[in-house]
């Protein structure tokens, strides 16, 4: 099997998940966030079961030559807890809290069949998720950009 | 507490640790959807299989619209007392910041929740707990002035 295969097959597996644990539905976010007022911790439960599964495997397969399909492994450089990691993880709460979609669901939501409230391609889901690629177009394209150039001129 | 789904929740968790698990152990990536969504936008590289990815979180839904009545008896998920915003506005802004705010701090639910927790990577481990915890104190504010119940 190639890798479009095997990611469609990945991207399945991770939206059925996504609709079987209610992530779909920005409601059971918002309960989760919502910490002092009918607190629903799911989400608590959907995290923890996927990095129990992860954690273990990843742990055997880190030091891989290479992947099953053969490709190279590709891991994040260790990330340095800077300003860029906590102002953007801050920016990206508010945005989670104000509407109650993260980068997944938001995809899921698309298709996700009346349990989110929401109807299949609802408009609010596709006026997200393009006010989300204009986010991550301008990170990439202005912010990044103009970091790098305030470091070099330093 | 009314709304918490335990079973369901444990059980799509699983199914998502099994995909980033499967997507890790053939392709040698981490499955964090923000990074995808990223380079299939920016990036030549690997674009096809990243567009698949998405495609396949648009599809994995419908799949589960097939298979609902099965499913559904065994994981009804209950009412909620928390609506979507339908404010166009509230939409929009969110929606940039979502995209600006995972891809300035490297990492979103699961890149960092999932991944990155996964790989005890400490810096994942304060990058979620900053979400997390914006996110709350952001719920909480809305709340207080009457924008969310």
């Amino acid at each position: 099997m190639n890798d479009k295969v095997i990611s469609l097959l990945c991207g399945v597996i991770f939206g059925l998940g996504l609709v079987v644990s209610g992530m779909t539905n920005p409601s059971k976010v918002i309960g989760f966030l919502s910490i002092t007022h009918n607190w629903d911790a799911s989400l608590i439960f959907v995290m923890g079961g996927a990095i129990l599964i992860f954690a273990p495997f990843f742990y055997f397969l880190k030091n891989r030559e290479a992947s099953a399909l053969g490709f190279e492994i590709e891991l994040p450089s260790k990330q340095e807890v800077d300003r860029r990691l906590v102002i953007g993880s801050a920016l990206f709460g508010v945005g989670w809290g104000l509407v109650g979609l993260c980068p997944g669901p938001s995809i899921s939501a698309l298709t996700s069949p009346g349990i989110s409230g929401l109807a299949v391609f609802d408009p609010i889901v596709i006026i997200f998720l393009l006010s989300m690629a204009i986010g991550i177009v301008v990170n990439k394209n202005l912010l990044q950009k103009t970091i790098q150039n305030k470091k070099l001129n330093v | 507490m009314n709304n918490f789904t335990p079973i369901s929740a444990l059980a799509g968790g699983i199914m998502i640790g099994l995909s980033v698990v499967l997507y890790f152990y053939t392709t040698g990536r981490l499955a964090g959807v923000s990074g995808i969504v990223e380079n299939a936008i920016t990036k030549k590289a690997n674009r096809l299989s990243n567009i698949f990815f998405l495609l396949g979180l648009v599809l994995g839904p419908l799949l589960y619209g097939i298979t609902k009545e099965p499913i559904a008896i065994a994981f009804t998920l209950p009412d909620h007392s928390f609506a979507i915003t339908d404010s166009y506005p509230l939409i929009i802004i969110g929606g940039l910041l979502v995209g600006l705010g995972t891809r300035l701090g490297g990492g979103c639910t699961s890149g960092h929740g999932i991944c990155g927790i996964g790989r005890l990577s400490s810096s994942s481990i304060i990058a979620t707990v900053v979400f997390v915890g914006v996110g709350m104190l952001t719920v909480t504010i809305l709340q207080q002035s009457g924008i969310y119940l």
